[in-house]
């Protein structure tokens, strides 16, 4: 018998895409896995200050292909490229030894099991169903910023700029034939009854006109401003710094799906405090001791010059360890209590690493006189504790008016 | 644009056949697609089938062949074939002429493997198209059932793909059915005859327990689910005799990965050699066989192992050195019926087990590596000491040997309806979080709580997943 080539056809190559069903669902259980395990990824340090269209990595679990397989204490073979001598060292574990593609899915470790999302996408699953209060917009607050008009439908009357000509002689044709009186129609009726029509003249009539409708298209800007106020005194050091970004990073982020036009600004203290840059905030050490009134005299400052309340929604957040002078603490009491009246959600956020919390002063003592129902005090131990303190903190917004 | 033309191959196509035919090749009817990367993409994460049943693991599956391979990680296989009647084989349209050649060549050399190795024959070839596309449409209409759904299909599909390798290794062996069993069990318990009967006390009859289930230890897990639990319904049976089924199409090629690359290279070499090619192509096929059957540092590539030793094997059949002869006695047949003979009885664990010398491996300085710590570190050598432990090793490492084996023992276990199944360990210990993971999947199937025995650091154990979760006790 004799063998049949089968030529490419281009036609069949666009039909047969015939993995995309599965591949669907694989996206689909891919997100739900992300987000069960949303917790776990947020804590992740290579997802905080990147960009939103930045590729991540994120680890997943369930999406896994599970069979019985060998562990650990399983040998196995592999070619040399001569001289190969006992006790070498031919590969890390979690890889294959040598470089390439795997030989076979037998072994776990050579399982595919991180996916790559942007963090857009990410963090839309992550506020996709934090179960929040609905967020009403305090209305004062929203300024009309876009005006923008496009053609919606056509109407029998308007102004003379919009006529639409084109429709409008449409509608004198049909009108036209409708009413028998058609090119056509009236040459027939001249071959019948022999008499010229006169009636050649058929003229436009106030039902014909057609005018483009427009509608304006006005939006509602939303202004808010994320007011991201650390204490950098030389007992916050690098890790209680990288849990405090963690959780500015989030507040950004969540106050970017929820306002248009959103602005941050960064306040380091330690005895004064000085608006910095994104680079400065995280990355410069200070040293000396802490007046955390300062930070929020700074914050009050900037809010009365830029961002006033009845145009913008202001979110603060202090992150401290929250060893302040003594002496300052009624003045951080009153300068909190009064930012916590101009804030739509102002919370302190005290960062205590596991253990130290036992020897070291705290503010949580302090800050809990402060009656005011938008403001949320949390405790971070570690970076597990962020997204469950995050969750407190946003479940304390309320609608100001 | 691709520099050929159908008629070129066609024409190149006859030639090889002709080579294929005098060298004594026996293949199925052929057919050739030509394909673009994305279709080839397709018919991969499909394993080459036509039509399939959906499932998200072929998606994934897809789109990490499609990463990989848009990050130029991977390329794609020049070829793609099935093994059917008439074989069905993928050709990359972007393939060079020699390519095409080339591959050519190769597939015929799979599809005499598949007409004639012995692992095959349980394949039915002549029905593999038809199967899938039967299977792929039950399992559409249970989707598309409104009392079923998507999402109890996957349920049972995911847990019956997690168990789909815990089958019979070797389908040429007869599986004995329960009736054949009873008569071995009765049998066995029978004592052996006695010439001086008269005057021994009569041997006391242990009378067998013929009401366990499964007698003797069963391998295929998911049929002895599907055989056992009442409560699975129809579909859900169907759904695990798919699964089973296309497993046992499968587990053949990975029983022969090694002896099938490597005769497929070992043809397309020979066929190629004999064709006259000009200079040109002759280089570019020096060239493309030596990327295929190159040895890669620090694992084993079935192509380079295989081929290596299918030419040995005609060497030693041909023209054996003195050493050879004294050792093994002059040879008894050519080596050209060597090989075939060879392609038709064996498989890869018996085929380097009978084959690969301490020569070769010490040539190709084959080593076994264990992990120490987070590194993996060479713990023998092909030396005097250790080719035989390097071997063992690497047979241990071939096709449906890389899985642990796992025998359900007891359906009916302490009268509570548990099953228990038993690993039969050979050294290595199981993987404890894919075990756990796999037990639940069991369980699911099951119903009930399930138990496996095996062996964790040199401890008998027992791990055990029921309601409660999963937990791993340790026998004295």
């Amino acid at each position: 018998m004799d063998t049949i080539f089968r030529e490419y056809r281009p036609s069949d190559a666009e039909r047969s895409d015939r993995s995309a069903g599965d591949r669907l669902r694989h996206r689909q259980k891919v997100r739900e896995s992300i987000r069960e395990n949303i917790a776990d990824i947020i804590a992740e340090e290579s997802i905080i200050g990147k960009d939103r269209d930045r590729v991540i990595k994120v680890p997943l679990r369930g999406i896994k292909e599970y069979r019985f397989v060998f562990g650990d204490n399983a040998a196995g073979a592999g070619q040399g490229e001569g001289e190969t001598q006992e006790g070498q060292v031919v590969g890390k574990a979690g890889q294959q030894p040598g470089k390439g593609d795997d030989m076979a899915g037998d072994r776990p470790g050579v399982d595919y099991y991180e996916t790559e999302v942007t963090l857009e996408e990410l963090i839309e699953i992550m506020f996709e169903d934090l179960e929040l209060p609905n967020l009403e917009r305090r209305a004062l607050r929203e300024v009309i910023s876009e005006r923008s008009s496009r053609r919606k439908g056509y109407r029998h009357v308007g102004i003379r700029v919009r006529l639409d000509k084109r429709r409008t002689a449409k509608q004198r044709v049909m009108r036209m034939l409708a009413s028998g009186r058609g090119p056509r129609q009236m040459a027939e009726a001249a071959a019948l009854e022999g008499n010229v029509a006169d009636e050649r003249r058929f003229p436009f009539h106030k039902d014909d006109l057609r005018y483009k409708h427009i509608e304006i298209d006005t939006r509602e800007e939303s202004n808010a401003v994320v007011i991201c106020v650390m204490d950098t005194s030389g007992s916050m050091d690098t890790m209680k710094k990288y849990l405090a970004r963690s959780f500015f990073f989030l507040l950004y982020q969540f106050v970017s799906t929820r306002y248009r036009n959103v602005e941050i600004v960064f306040i380091a203290h330690h005895t004064e405090a000085r608006e910095v840059t994104e680079e400065e905030f995280f990355h410069k050490g200070e040293s000396g001791g802490t007046f955390i009134s300062s930070g929020y005299q700074k914050a009050l400052e900037i809010i009365a010059e830029r961002y006033h309340p009845s145009l913008w929604n202001v979110y603060a957040f202090h992150c401290s360890d929250g060893d302040n002078f003594e002496s300052d603490n009624p003045a951080a009491l009153k300068a909190a209590e009064e930012l916590a009246k101009l804030c739509n959600l102002f919370g302190y956020g005290e960062i205590k690493p596991l253990g130290s919390r036992y020897y070291e002063s705290s503010m949580l003592n302090v800050f809990r006189r402060i009656q005011s129902p938008n403001f949320h005090t949390v405790l971070i131990e570690r970076k597990e504790d962020i997204w469950p303190s995050f969750k407190a903190f946003l479940a304390k917004e309320r609608v100001q008016e | 644009m691709p520099k050929y033309e159908i008629k070129d191959l066609v024409e190149w196509d006859k030639r090889i056949r002709e080579k294929a035919k005098e060298f004594g090749l026996d293949c199925f009817p052929q057919e050739f697609e030509i394909c673009d990367h994305s279709q080839m993409l397709g018919y991969m994460a499909y394993s080459g089938m036509p039509s399939h049943y959906p499932h998200w693991s072929y998606g994934k599956s897809y789109e990490k062949l499609k990463t990989l391979y848009d990050h130029g990680v991977s390329g794609l296989p020049y070829e793609m074939v099935i093994n059917s009647n008439p074989a069905i084989a993928y050709l990359m349209r972007d393939n060079t002429l020699l390519l095409q050649v080339l591959t050519i060549a190769h597939v015929y050399g799979h599809n005499d493997f598949f007409k004639n190795n012995f692992t095959y024959r349980t394949t039915r070839a002549g029905l593999t198209i038809e199967t899938f596309k039967a299977h792929a449409m039950r399992v559409r209409r249970y989707i598309e059932d409104p009392s079923i759904g998507l999402e109890k299909i996957e349920r049972v599909l995911d847990a019956a793909h997690a168990l789909e390798w815990q089958c019979r290794r070797n389908l040429a062996i007869r599986k004995i059915d329960r009736k054949e069993q009873i008569d071995r069990a009765v049998e066995a318990a029978r004592p052996p005859e006695d010439p001086f009967k008269k005057i021994h006390a009569r041997p006391e009859y242990k009378e067998p327990d013929l009401h366990k289930v499964p007698l003797e230890p069963d391998e295929d897990v998911l049929l002895f689910i599907r055989d056992h639990n009442p409560y699975l319904a129809e579909w859900e049976k169907d759904l695990l005799t798919i699964v089973d089924e296309e497993a046992k199409y499968f587990l053949p090629m990975m029983e022969t990965k090694i002896m099938n690359e490597g005769w497929a290279s070992y043809w397309h070499h020979r066929i190629l050699e004999s064709l006259d090619l000009d200079q040109g192509l002759h280089l570019e096929f020096i060239v493309r066989h030596n990327q295929v059957v190159r040895p890669i540092p620090g694992q084993i590539n079935p192509y380079h192992l295989g081929f290596k030793l299918w030419q040995d094997i005609h060497r030693r059949w041909t023209n054996p050195t003195r050493e050879e002869i004294e050792r093994d006695g002059p040879p008894n047949k050519s080596g050209e019926e060597k090989i075939f003979e060879v392609r038709e009885v064996e498989r890869d664990a018996s085929f380097i087990r009978r084959y690969l010398t301490e020569e070769l491996m010490r040539e190709m300085d084959l080593f076994e590596y264990e992990q120490r710590g987070d590194e993996y570190v060479v713990s023998k050598v092909s030396d005097e000491d250790g080719w035989r432990k390097v071997k063992e090793t690497l047979i241990k490492s071939v096709g449906a040997n890389s899985m642990p084996i796992i025998k359900v023992e007891d359906a009916d276990f302490g009268q509570s309806r548990t099953l228990y199944l038993k690993h039969q360990h050979d050294g290595r210990d199981l993987h404890l979080e894919y075990a756990e993971k796999t037990m639940s999947y069991l369980q699911r199937l099951w119903g009930r709580e399930v138990v496996l025995e095996t062996s964790l650091d040199g401890k008998r154990s027992l791990l055990c997943s029921n309601d409660r979760g999963f937990s791993v006790r340790t026998l004295r």
